[in-house]
């Protein structure tokens, strides 16, 4: 998993880096970077914290070979993860409808793409932590639950570099 | 895998004989690296037979402008973009990777460390599925509307990004996805290679114990994962400067063309090293057991490796010196790219040291590794030229640099590929492949390759460009010497490439006809010479230890020439 993890972090270190070179030299960024929504992002930071603390929780449900607490904080977790999906669509259904879509500007193209891609993990993570709670009620293979539990946190820490880029530095 | 308490009975291919598989089980879904490995060398070796065909189709073109090929038909400027964009992309993520890294690597790394399989062998069955859905993904470009794509291996916008230019509206993302999907297989393999090497050796093998072509494998392997991420991000902002309408290249909406050229080389050059450590290792185990001679300088060998590796980050830019970065930039990538010639130069000066005092049998498989020296040293030498930004103003897209990175590339992806397959074939099959035709093959590869790229050196200085469809366009070009240089490479390509056909023969036949191998037919040291010729699965019955390094050849006092690892030690 860690190795995983390694190469994630490259590819999205890759995308941020770009993103901060080409904000830095271009001045006309930080007037479109003016009109995200900030409200939605740090709703969106604390549900994804708060996840991963549910996902902490049923690590240690399992540590302890409690399998139904951690099937069910697992599902905590996937609940953090469906509302910040929700509070996104809602947040994006509102900037196309400004006018603000993928092609408006290299920034936006960015945003779209950087938060999209994390999106996509978002969702990858959740479906796994579904297909290990399955097993955990039934009490087998526990140990999956520390391994998604890593993953998630990964992808926790992307939103947390993605938040101020996207969001804060305006 | 043998002692552990899995959850999954439900798979049968790994119950150890407990019920008999079936074909599905034992072919194509297994998870046995043995047949894992065998299925990437076999898809590697179609798909480099496509690029080879590809190169045929061009270089007739380049020698015999407009003239019909034979086989294949008239070359238009677009198919030429297409044949000269594939070749390059299918020699580079479908050949040399899969059969160097993947075949290689997941045939010999469970058997050369002692253990029965993989660490992960449903990630890595998961693996090559993804590997081979981007091999037909990219076959497919062929026969959508305008073909495949023709933007060139290195793909850069606005030819790349923009539909109208580069004419190939369906095929261009088709490329890129294929691309894409066969990184995601070479980086789950790559977890693979490394955890297993990690986790999973023998009893008593140590770090200095383990043969140099699994540490190769292993840190290319790392340096592939920790390179290919920015272009993945890339690949996903080509995409959709591609199909969506984004900016990202664009510099007239605040994008920049020479982004992709730094994400793209950024992996890029480490991705060199990538295929040059698994070769050198290859050389390393058929130089030691046919010159009955341990590696020269084995820590030496590792550690320059890993500084090349950690090196290779740093030179990138040497691919833009001139599309239009900082001029004092290219200063500092000038002095980084000489410098990391230094340890290249020096792995290929402990190679041949091994060799010196050697007892050296010069076998089909030794052969074709010390040819692997001498070529690839010219293609080093003529590297230097190129690093040095100054000369490179001239040389820059001409086929000087074609002719340098074939110097390195075919020994690389060929000639050291060819070494392996001789010598780990009867591992593999349990026969010998004919030597004598194995000698033929060697020769009629080894000398056309000069032919073919020593006169490009040549009609590159004169002013070749790379990458244009007929020379005869420019009337300096049009010169009666370059015409004839120009048709000796393509002649020699065509001696080469028939050559090839007797290796093909030569080792389906073998497969099933050639005389049958014992388990150690070399006398060699290492643990994959232990387990029976081919393995069966799980590998060995029991488990070997390990009681010495992999290079334990003509140890003075001993009755034979050789010290398998697994050989307790004597009591005296």
């Amino acid at each position: 998993m860690w190795w995983l993890l390694g190469s994630e972090i490259t590819i999205f270190g890759g995308l941020l880096i770009c993103y901060i070179m080409m904000r830095i030299m271009y001045a006309p960024w930080s007037e479109a970077a003016a009109h995200t929504n900030t409200l939605a992002g740090s709703i969106n930071t604390f549900v994804l914290l708060t996840s991963s603390l549910f996902a902490v929780l049923a690590h240690h449900a399992a540590e302890h070979k409690n399998g139904k607490l951690a099937a069910l904080y697992l599902w905590l977790t996937i609940g953090g993860a469906l509302t910040f999906l929700v509070v996104k669509s809602i947040e994006w259904t509102n900037e196309i409808r400004h006018g603000y879509t993928i092609t408006s500007n290299t920034f936006w193209s960015f945003y779209y793409t950087a938060a999209g891609l994390h999106g996509l993990h978002v969702i990858a993570g959740a479906t796994a932590m579904a297909i290990v709670s399955f097993d955990c009620l039934r009490g087998k293979n526990l140990q999956r639950v520390e391994i998604v539990g890593i993953y998630w946190h990964f992808v926790d820490i992307i939103w947390i570099f993605l938040f101020p880029l996207l969001y804060i530095a305006k | 895998m043998t002692t552990h308490a899995s959850a999954d009975h439900a798979h049968g291919a790994d119950n150890h004989g407990h019920h008999e598989l079936t074909f599905l089980q034992k072919y194509v879904f297994s998870t046995d690296h043995k047949v894992i490995g065998l299925q990437y060398f076999m898809t590697g070796v179609f798909m480099g037979v496509l690029g080879a065909l590809a190169s045929y189709v061009f270089r007739m073109q380049m020698a015999f402008p407009g003239a019909s090929v034979p086989g294949f038909g008239l070359v238009t400027p677009q198919i030429y973009n297409q044949m000269v964009t594939n070749h390059g992309t299918i020699m580079i993520f479908w050949f040399a990777m899969p059969v160097l890294i993947a075949a290689f690597g997941n045939y010999l790394i469970p058997l050369m460390i002692g253990c029965d399989d993989m660490v992960f062998p449903r990630l890595n069955r998961l693996s090559y599925q993804i590997f081979l859905f981007s091999a037909v993904l990219l076959i497919a470009s062929f026969f959508v509307p305008y073909g495949g794509f023709g933007g060139a291996w290195t793909s850069y916008p606005p030819l790349a990004s923009n539909p109208v230019y580069n004419q190939t509206p369906y095929g261009a993302p088709m490329w890129l996805g294929a691309v894409a999907l066969e990184f995601v297989a070479f980086l789950l393999g790559g977890i693979n290679f490394i955890t297993t090497l990690m986790n999973a050796r023998a009893p008593g093998m140590k770090m200095y114990d383990i043969p140099m072509v699994v540490w190769m494998i292993v840190i290319a392997s790392i340096l592939f994962m920790a390179s290919v991420g920015p272009l993945i991000a890339g690949a996903a902002m080509l995409l959709f400067d591609q199909t969506l309408g984004t900016g990202f290249f664009d510099p007239a909406r605040g994008g920049d063309p020479l982004l992709w050229e730094h994400l793209f080389w950024f992996f890029g050059h480490p991705e060199v090293y990538v295929v040059l450590l698994p070769a050198m290792g290859i050389v390393a185990e058929v130089l030691t057991v046919f010159a009955r001679k341990k590696l020269f300088a084995y820590r030496t060998v590792l550690w320059t490796a890993v500084a090349t590796g950690v090196l290779s980050f740093f030179v990138w830019a040497h691919h833009q010196f001139v599309a239009g970065i900082d001029p004092r930039m290219a200063n500092i990538f000038t002095v980084t790219t000489l410098l990391i010639s230094v340890p290249i130069t020096e792995m290929s000066f402990v190679y041949i040291g091994t060799l010196y005092g050697a007892s050296i049998q010069l076998s089909t498989p030794m052969l074709f590794a010390i040819a692997f020296i001498v070529e690839f040293l010219i293609g080093g030498v003529t590297g230097i030229f190129l690093g040095a930004s100054g000369a490179d103003i001239y040389f820059h897209d001409t086929y000087f640099v074609l002719a340098h990175f074939h110097y390195t590339f075919v020994p690389i992806a060929v000639i050291a590929v060819f070494a392996g397959v001789y010598h780990w074939f009867p591992k593999m099959f349990g026969r010998y492949m004919n030597d004598t035709w194995g000698r033929i093959h060697f020769w009629g590869t080894a000398v056309p390759f000069n032919g073919i790229f020593i006169p490009l050196f040549y009609t590159g200085m004169a002013g070749d460009h790379r990458r244009t469809f007929d020379h005869l366009n420019f009337p300096d070009l049009a010169r009666a010497d370059l015409i004839f240089w120009r048709q000796f490479a393509t002649v020699s390509l065509l001696i080469m490439l028939g050559f090839q056909v007797i290796f093909f023969i030569n080792f389906f036949y073998s497969m099933f006809r050639g005389k049958k191998a014992p388990a150690n037919p070399w006398n060699a040291n290492t643990f994959e010479w232990v387990a029976a010729s081919p393995p069966p699965h799980g590998n060995f019955p029991t488990l070997p230890h390990c009681y010495r390094g992999p290079y334990e050849y003509s140890v003075p006092g001993r009755a034979t020439d050789f010290w398998p690892q697994n050989e307790p030690a004597p009591k005296t």
